[in-house]
């Protein structure tokens, strides 16, 4: 374990700041030198409802969230009474004792399910249903409770600083949440008014109200509040580390790979990546003129993928980034793109389905629909990143098989990715390779787009290319790209398209295909975000003398079918993990390489799984406890 | 070494009905590009799905043969990626008006420079003659097994409410005249839509050409009357003269009334043009100031293989 490990929570109604408080103290952690990996949950739904943060800070590499919540700070109702639980003996809770006498049933927005599950606990406990009942049974745990009044607070505030508008001032709740927090686990104030500085550069007015409330309130916990035996004091820096939030690596690895066109529908969780890009449109270029990513929002997804594979065949590196309702208008014009090998890149980033499911949450539900998107044969690589970091370099690998092997990329992403915020290593570009393949700069002779050549694969010219007319069609076509329904025709270019699978396979180096954590009799197979979670929990369990294998794996169509069942020769007992209701790689698996998943470790709640549930559930399959399917369920 | 008609063509073998209106408007597309002298290596045919779909396939530029209803999604993105070429968009009135309606009135928002031609036959083509979004309510051709019930869409008043910049009318059988229309939609500066008639012999027994010619009228009144008359003949000034709200206003009107004209009398030819309003481009340029110069496809992202973009400012903003 870890010598410090230490989760902070932080709840309230949707639009109150919480993200903000959150970012703050992962910022303030950040710069203390510690490691920091923190997740947002929230609904489909702008104001009101509750969305909360849980901040994971440790002096060693973390990859994932832990069930147990060491410090919560809490300024609603709400956030107690979903969230007491989590809060084990010896831990805190620092709360608004204003809130004491609140009743479930005045906070509205508490759903009748979960008010139906808290009530029959306090029943069975004999508490009211109040704040004070729910606090009562954290207390019989052991859990410290730091009471304090935040509008008290603001009150004696106001009157310090002879500024009678603090009083009331509710958007100052979350400042008061962060600062009570770090007096109380003796974290320095600077780095917090300092990001209380930069945050507010241009207000410099608001800037000083935060910064009276955050020391104001900073003192108060150092002085009143009693003893917590958690503190955080700082820790020896890691050079070259970065603060991310989930979309950064795709966006910034779109920057650096030359992409010049992005074409998107509003979605969630894609479009963060979009407005990113956008907001950073302007791109400085080594030796050259600014360069530019024309950000454009379309109509809907069909003519974001049509916009998008249009500039593609001017030679332009383009994609789109959605999820799973807006891909699934993508599909026919994938095949388009398929038929008329032209690269491009879309980012999938995957959220809970069907339909629009549960908009706001987490889901790996459309590994299957990817690999089989679109009607008709034809190639394409489907292509998944295990974390944020890794999803910086993978977007340049995305762009690469894109050019050289002319052909559509679907580049999985999912939701827990997209809301994470952690350190981790200053993204290198210099480790992004750039390679175009065998688009031309000139063309000279007879130009036959679609050419047979001994790998398939026909020399590119692209719109606008002197003496490189060529035609597309999503008929079938002959070399020059004009329709023909000849059956030898057919033949022939049905089988140069889909010869790239193979050359695919063969030419992509093993580690790009397939990331090998080690093998043994009991092996994890897993795709995507979950890499942190069970990497996490693997080293909790090598730590009481455990091994377990994992592999992930990253090119999952085509499938990397004779190097997995190599290194998976080994393994005796395969267990698949996904946040999944049907194991989807788990099918892909079986289906190419004819071996049976052992047991399933599955979660479809749309939240993320912790690394927790994934160490407990490996725990009952090693003794031989666990049902063939573990069906994860923690997180409020 | 000058452009003939003939290096406009290719020899692809055409599978059009005998008499249909198609060839026509490809022979009037042929004839404008030789006639702007456009480079074929700087022009790309960009065209939906359908009988009119073909069209990119038959001219020797380049060309995309796109998806039913999409042809503008991609026309745009090549345009923006590459502003220099020449773009022009084709398809049938399904294709544009029916399943890429909302494309089209998205378009028009934008008004990206490029034209866009409708081969308006009343009829879904290449399906074998269903009625098409400009079918008028009530009537039932040859092809359809009960009269239409749908309320037909008008393709110049829905590109003017749209915000197309240049909107006209054209006939397939009046091919020099088309031709100019063409010329004039491709100089235009903005977003140009050619709304062209085009009679299918093959499933539209209602607009035909000898209607068009108004030989039904002939019949009546005894003396031949074609249907057909154009809008540069009448006292129409299409065009909004300057930046004046009640300018834009009367002219935007005067085209959506003319537009609601039919049945003896149709009128072809400009209905609306303004170039006023901002292209998509000086509105691109407004904040990305060397976009013209520097487009997407010019853009050097590499150099021996590695990247050039520059991203340390942003990576240092996130240093901890
Ligand atoms: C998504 C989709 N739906 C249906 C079709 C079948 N389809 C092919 S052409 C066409 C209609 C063509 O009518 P129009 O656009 O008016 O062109 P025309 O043939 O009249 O020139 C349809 C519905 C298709 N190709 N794609
Ligand atoms: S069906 Fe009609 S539109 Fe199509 S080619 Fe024949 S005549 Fe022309
Ligand atoms: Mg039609």
């Amino acid at each position: 374990m870890a010598s410090i490990d230490f989760t902070w929570l932080i709840g309230g109604p949707q639009g109150s700041g919480v993200d903000s408080g959150a970012n703050v103290f992962s910022k303030v952690c950040a710069e203390m030198g510690y490691q920091i990996f923190g997740k947002r949950e929230f609904y489909s739904n702008i104001k009101g409802e509750h969305s909360y943060f849980a901040v994971r800070v440790s002096d060693e590499e973390i990859r994932s969230n832990v069930n147990d919540v060491t410090l919560m700070a809490s300024f609603d109702a709400e956030t107690i009474f979903r969230h007491f639980n989590e809060i084990p003996k010896g831990c805190g809770i620092i709360y608004d004792s204003d809130l004491d006498k609140t009743t479930t049933d005045e906070v509205h927005t508490l759903d009748n399910y979960f008010k139906e599950r808290l009530h029959k606990e306090l029943e069975s406990k004999n508490k009211p249903f109040t704040i004070a009942g729910v606090l009562e049974i954290a207390k019989e745990k052991g859990v410290h409770l730091y009471p304090v009044s935040f509008r008290e607070l603001l009150s004696t505030l106001a009157e310090k600083t002879e500024n009678p508008k603090l009083k009331g001032m509710v958007r100052l709740f979350n400042v008061l949440a962060v600062s009570l927090s770090l007096g109380l686990i003796k974290m320095p104030l600077d780095p917090l008014l300092q990001s209380i500085n930069s945050i507010f550069s241009k207000k410099p007015q608001i800037a000083e109200i935060n910064k009276q409330a955050a020391d104001f309130a900073y003192d108060y916990a150092k002085s009143k509040f009693g003893s917590f035996q958690y503190a955080l004091t700082g820790n020896a820096k890691r050079p070259d580390t970065i603060l991310v939030q989930g979309h950064f690596g795709t966006s910034i690895g779109k920057m650096v790979s030359g992409c010049r066109f992005q074409s998107y529908y509003p979605i969630t969780p894609a479009s963060d990546e979009s407005v990113y890009l956008e907001s950073h449109e302007l791109l400085e270029i080594q030796n050259d003129r600014p360069g530019s990513t024309l950000v454009i929002q379309t109509e809907d997804e069909i003519s974001a993928m049509g916009m998008m594979i249009g500039a593609a065949l001017t030679g332009t590196r383009s994609s789109t980034s959605t999820s799973g309702p807006g891909f699934a208008l993508m599909t026919e014009a994938l095949g388009w793109a398929g038929i008329n090998e032209v690269p491009i890149v879309i980012t999938l980033y995957q959220r809970s389905g069907p339909s629009t499911g549960l908009p706001t949450r987490h889901g790996q539900d459309d590994l299957l629909f990817a690999v089989h998107a679109g009607h008709g044969d034809f190639p394409k690589i489907v292509y998944a990143s295990g974390d944020i970091e890794e999803s910086f370099y993978d977007t340049g690998r995305c762009f690469n098989y894109a050019d050289v092997y002319q052909i559509p990329v679907i580049h999985m992403m999912d939701k827990f990715l997209s809301s994470s915020v952690v350190t981790c290593k200053k993204f290198d570009p210099q480790k992004i390779s750039i390679d175009r393949g065998m688009l031309l700069d000139k063309v000279e002779g007879e130009y036959k787009r679609f050419a047979f050549t001994d790998d398939g694969i026909s020399p590119r010219s692209r719109l606008g290319l002197d003496n490189g007319v060529f035609w597309n069609t999503g008929d079938e076509s002959d070399e020059f790209g004009h329709i023909t329904e000849d059956p030898q025709v057919r033949i022939k270019m049905m089988d140069k398209r889909m010869s790239r699978l193979d050359l695919i396979t063969k030419k992509i180096p093993d580690d790009e295909q397939v990331v090998s954590f080690g093998i043994y009799d009991f092996t994890i197979i897993s795709w995507g975000s979950t890499k942190g979670p069970i990497l996490d929990a693997i080293s909790m369990l090598k730590k009481e003398g455990i091994n377990i294998g994992f592999i992930q794996i990253k090119l999952i169509h085509p499938f990397p079918s004779d190097y997995v069942k190599s290194i998976l020769k080994d393994a005796k007992t395969i267990i698949d993990i996904e946040a999944n209701h049907s194991g989807q790689l788990g099918k892909i698996f079986k289906q190419n390489i004819s071996r049976e998943i052992d047991y399933f470790v599955l979660k479809y709640t749309g939240r993320g799984m912790t690394s927790t549930e994934i160490y407990d559930s490996l725990k009952k399959i090693i003794e031989n406890k666990a049902n063939k399917r573990e069906v994860l369920s923690h997180g409020a | 070494m000058a452009l003939k008609l003939a290096d406009y063509k290719t020899e692809v073998h055409n599978d059009w009905c005998p008499g249909c209106g198609d060839f026509g408007i490809v022979n009037a597309l042929q004839m404008a590009l030789a006639e702007m002298g456009i480079e074929r290596d700087k022009a790309t045919i960009f065209s939906g799905i359908g009988c009119s779909g073909k069209t990119s396939h038959f001219i020797n530029t380049y060309g995309v043969h796109t998806l039913h209803g999409r042809v503008l999604t991609f026309a745009q993105g090549g345009k923006l990626a590459n502003p220099e070429m020449t773009v022009v968009a084709v398809g049938g009135d399904g294709d544009g008006l029916g399943i890429g309606a909302g494309h089209f009135v998205a378009a028009g928002r934008r008004n990206i420079d490029m034209t866009y031609i409708i081969f308006d036959n009343g009829v879904y083509g290449l399906t074998k003659g269903q009625a098409s979004p400009t079918l008028k309510l009530g009537e039932k051709t040859k092809s359809l097994p009960s009269p239409n019930t749908n309320y037909a869409v008008n393709p110049i008043g829905l590109a003017v409410a749209s915000g197309f910049t240049f909107v006209a009318r054209g006939y397939s059988y009046d091919v020099r005249h088309l031709k100019d229309l063409i010329i004039k939609a491709v100089r235009h500066k903005g977003l140009s839509f050619l709304d062209v008639l085009q009679p299918c012999p093959t499933y539209n027994d209602i607009n035909t050409r000898d209607w068009y010619a108004g030989v039904d009228l002939a019949q009546e009144s005894m003396e031949r009357h074609s249907r057909i008359y154009k809008l540069e003949d009448s006292h129409f000034d299409p065009m909004v003269r300057y930046d004046d709200e009640t300018e834009v206003n009367e002219k935007l009107s005067q085209a959506l009334i003319k537009s609601l004209e039919w049945g003896s009398k149709i009128p072809i030819g400009v209905f609306y043009q303004n170039e006023i309003i901002s292209q998509y481009s000086t509105r691109l340029t407004d904040k990305i100031p060397n976009y013209l110069e520097n487009p997407p496809s010019k853009q050097k992202i590499s150099e021996n293989g590695l990247p050039t973009t520059d991203v340390s400012e942003i990576l240092d903003s996130l240093r901890v």
